[in-house]
């Protein structure tokens, strides 16, 4: 029964990845693409993995999504035409080489153990209970630390994409919402769900699923909702007080981290203060990603007049 | 659920190939940027299946795919302003490589500009 079910959710998984990639019109493909980010979600649900199934639908598919939606608008506007696939034999075959010779490798490599009983042997030390979580935060903070500064580098190149004389205006593009349609009427209506969905998510991800970067995404959305309503001002790239929220994340990991050097090395948190150090970071962690997602999708600053 | 991880495994790897034949036979930016998401979810979703020991998935593999996950609409990001930013100034989302009827114009016309 629940093969079937798996079944069922890879063929739905292949047809929303073919709609996504070969099929006709640029708007339906990305509502297509948005669709298979959501059966890939499924997926990691069915493996158990439901931080990663978070992640997944929050920002591989919804982010993304509204990403691509964006694009597919401007590229309309700017008259960019589209063309069908140049289809052949040849790059079939190679796609379904690569495709058959990955799968053949991947059945038949041997196990090699993981890091899975190393991990649960070391997780009463990290100062949280989920492993997940534990893994981001304190065993390979490194890479969380390194990451949030992407982040960070991919708005500077973002932004760096405006024109000069653009520099002046607030991000992102000019939005035009009827006042008392219904985008404004959810965008006062879904805030105070989301903010809390959002917080709940990174206070409970040091037990259950969940943690900054989900919590981060919702919160993200929920500021989004409210500037495509045209319910808050946006912002310009050199307002301070936004770029202290961009930073505050990384500045802060980075902070706790040096401390670390006291008490034994950096990034090291020993485990009585583990918890403390760790909630910490993931505070400013989250309002840095809500911050830096939010303005990522909403680019860089974009002249005001109508089109 | 080991046939279902065998099922995971098969069907992340038939996403890969999906993925790179997207590169192959798309020249449309954006499709291409599909195609980046779509290889990386297939990878992600197979190192997730291999990762699998019997009761859940270790959770060092779920954390790097976490990362991954958030680097890839990272460099989405960028790809797709880019993108839009380039269509802006030439009018096309293709490059001028990717355009078989573009060589004979640039031979007879000396170029777009």
């Amino acid at each position: 029964m629940t093969v079937l079910f798996d079944l069922v959710l890879c063929a739905l998984m292949l047809l929303a990845a073919l709609a996504a990639i070969g099929g006709r019109g640029l708007f339906r493909a990305t509502v297509f693409f948005v669709a298979y980010g959501i059966t890939v979600a499924l997926a990691w649900v069915r493996l158990g993995a439901i931080d990663v199934a978070l992640a997944e639908a929050a920002i591989g598919a919804g982010l993304t999504g509204l990403l691509l939606l964006g694009a597919v608008a401007r590229l309309r506007r700017a008259g960019a035409p589209e063309f069908p696939v140049r289809a052949g034999l040849v790059p079939a075959l190679a796609a379904a080489g690569v495709a058959g010779a990955t799968g053949w490798v991947a059945l038949r490599v041997p196990g090699a153990g993981g890091l899975w009983t190393e991990a649960g042997e070391a997780l009463p030390l990290s100062g949280v209970e989920n492993p997940v979580t534990a893994v981001l935060l304190n065993f390979r903070a490194w890479d969380t630390l390194l990451e949030s500064i992407v982040l960070l580098a991919a708005l500077l190149a973002v932004w760096a994409l405006a024109r000069e004389e653009e520099w002046e205006a607030p991000v992102g593009p000019p939005l035009h919402a009827r006042p008392g349609g219904v985008l404004e009427g959810m965008a006062r209506l879904l805030p105070p769900v989301g903010i809390v969905v959002g917080v709940f998510l990174v206070w409970a991800g040091a037990s259950q699923p969940g943690g900054a970067f989900q919590g981060g995404t919702v919160l993200a959305a929920v500021g989004l909702i409210a500037a495509l309503a045209g319910l808050v001002a946006l912002p310009r790239p050199d307002s301070g007080s936004w770029r202290t929220a961009l930073a505050a994340g990384p500045a802060v990991f980075l902070l706790v981290g040096a401390s670390g050097l006291a008490l034994g090395g950096l990034l090291l948190f020993p485990p009585d203060w583990a918890k403390a150090m760790i909630l910490t970071v993931e505070v400013f962690l989250t309002l840095s990603i809500a911050a830096t997602l939010a303005l990522l999708v909403l680019g860089p600053p974009q002249p005001r007049r109508m089109p | 659920m080991t046939g279902s991880v065998v099922l995971f495994v098969v069907t992340a790897s038939a996403l890969i190939g999906i993925g790179l034949w997207g590169f192959l036979v798309q020249a449309h930016l954006l499709r291409r940027v599909l195609a980046f998401n779509v290889v990386g979810s297939g990878l992600f979703l197979l190192f997730g299946a291999l990762g699998w020991r019997g009761g859940g998935v270790d959770p060092v593999p779920q954390a790097l795919v976490i990362t991954g996950i958030v680097v890839a609409l990272a460099a989405t990001a960028v790809a797709l302003w880019l993108v839009g930013r380039f269509a802006e100034e030439t009018g096309r989302a293709d490059l001028p490589e990717d355009r078989r009827e573009d060589r004979q114009e640039k031979s007879s016309a000396g170029g777009r500009p």
